[in-house]
């Protein structure tokens, strides 16, 4: 009994100071076939159950889908035209920031369940695929989290709401800076440390800046959903919802950002200055 | 100590294979709550039918697959298994002779015992842990007991040892 007590402490002490970093990766690797094992037979019940659809909801679908797309490529050809725009401008400021061309790829959720108290996933893409730790993941809403451990096959997703997450975020309309952390379980973001005099709105869109370099800018992060002026405190307390779906299995993106634009945490809007 | 009938290394294997599985899969967040601990429930079932069977290597091992699956430090869960598992054997005999609803309730102590080192060792290494709900999760678990010795029982030979 206290021969493996003693073995449990030692384990979890050398594994908190990161000793052990081979040993880890040796066990994650291992356990990557059991995960995709248990991923199986749930894949293949959501499988079975979208199999068992009506056609009228298949039409139904159909019909919803091909507007949303109809509507999609109207905007996308308003982007085009404003990209060429933006082109045009920043040639004019001989400005040396473009808006670059991002590697995306396309990774599922494997269903596998992490510790329900961390807020954390699993992707079907590791290191064979050449994702690395720290790279941005996003879905279709917006920005999810981080990739915080690489292994062969797999990787893993420290989602925004986790207490250990914090992203630099501005606000669309006013340009307004702040520091979004997560808060555990809890589907909601608070803006740390931001004065009682920052001009941010209920239903504001806050968008990552970009700064600090990690996530790339102008990724949707969440809408504001609570601001709380007091002028008494020394900060606003201000609640942000994410906009991405954190719950949902569905299909996630991960970005390369493009390295050599390694300035990108130099984008200040003339604006953000007060 | 009797070697064990095939059909009972089989139950053996695959149920702790089952319970290893259930732990994670995904749930939603109403579900997580009401969720059993079915590892540490299967393994006080097992301790307390096939005593001389259940080595604490196999507890401590149970644990470090868990933590390698969930991702957390390891040797949390193992930790945790050996004490509830040392636990268990420790009373084996008194527990056998308790009725069932006391045994539902010395099942919740374990599981409050589990829970509690848990959470003990993750706010030591600064995880983020929510505990508000966690009676919830120990009573359902507490009240699977009789369903679990139902699903699981074996002959009764093996029972009594």
């Amino acid at each position: 009994m206290g021969f493996f007590i003693v073995l449990s402490l030692l384990l979890l002490l050398l594994d908190y100071h990161h000793y052990l970093p081979s040993l880890r990766r040796v066990l994650n690797n291992a356990a990557a076939p059991l995960q995709y094992v248990i991923d199986a037979p749930l894949r293949f019940l959501n499988k079975v159950d979208q199999g068992v659809t009506t056609q009228s909801v298949l039409r139904a679908d159909n019909i919803k889908l091909q507007s949303q797309q109809l509507f999609l490529e109207a905007k996308l050809q308003r982007f085009d035209a404003l990209e060429s725009e933006n082109r045009q401008l920043s040639q004019l400021l001989s400005a040396s920031e473009h808006l670059k061309k991002q590697r995306i790829e396309l990774a599922r959720l494997l269903l596998v369940n992490a510790d329900p108290l961390l807020n954390e996933v699993l992707l079907d893409k590791g290191q064979n695929d050449g994702v690395y730790i720290g790279q941005p993941v996003i879905d279709a809403d917006g920005i999810m989290g981080q990739v915080i451990s690489v292994d062969l096959l797999t990787s893993r997703v420290l989602l925004l709401t986790d207490f250990r997450s914090a992203i630099p975020v501005q606000d669309v309309r006013s340009d307004a800076r702040g520091i979004l952390v997560g808060r555990g379980r809890l589907a909601k973001l608070t803006l740390r440390d931001t004065p009682g005099t920052v001009d941010i709105k209920v239903n504001d869109l806050l968008v990552t800046s970009g700064l600090g370099g990690h996530y790339p800018p102008g990724y949707p992060v969440g809408l504001v959903s609570s601001v709380n002026m007091n002028v008494a405190a020394q900060f606003a307390s201000i609640q942000v919802t994410p906009s991405a779906q954190l719950n949902r299995n569905r299909p996630v993106l991960l970005i390369w950002p493009d390295k050599s634009s390694g300035a990108a945490a130099k984008v200040v809007s003339p604006h953000s200055k007060k | 100590m009797k070697p064990l009938y095939f059909s009972t290394y089989l139950l053996l294997i695959l149920s702790f294979v089952f319970a290893v599985m259930l732990n994670i899969v995904p749930l939603t967040p109403t579900l997580a709550l009401i969720y059993p601990l079915w590892l540490p429930l299967i393994l006080i079932y097992w301790v307390m039918v096939l005593p001389e069977h259940i080595h604490l290597t196999l507890a401590w091992s149970l644990g470090l697959i868990i933590d390698v699956l969930h991702g957390s430090y390891l040797g949390e869960h193992s930790l945790a298994l050996c004490v509830i598992t040392f636990l268990a054997y420790r009373f084996h005999l008194q527990f056998r002779m308790f009725p069932l609803m006391q045994q539902m309730l010395f099942v919740f102590m374990l599981l409050l015992i589990y829970a509690g080192l848990l959470a003990w060792i993750q706010s030591l290494l600064k995880v983020t842990i929510q505990l508000r709900w966690l009676w919830v999760s120990l009573i359902v678990s507490a009240f699977m007991w009789p369903v679990l010795q139902k699903l699981l029982r074996i002959n009764s030979i093996d029972m009594r040892h």
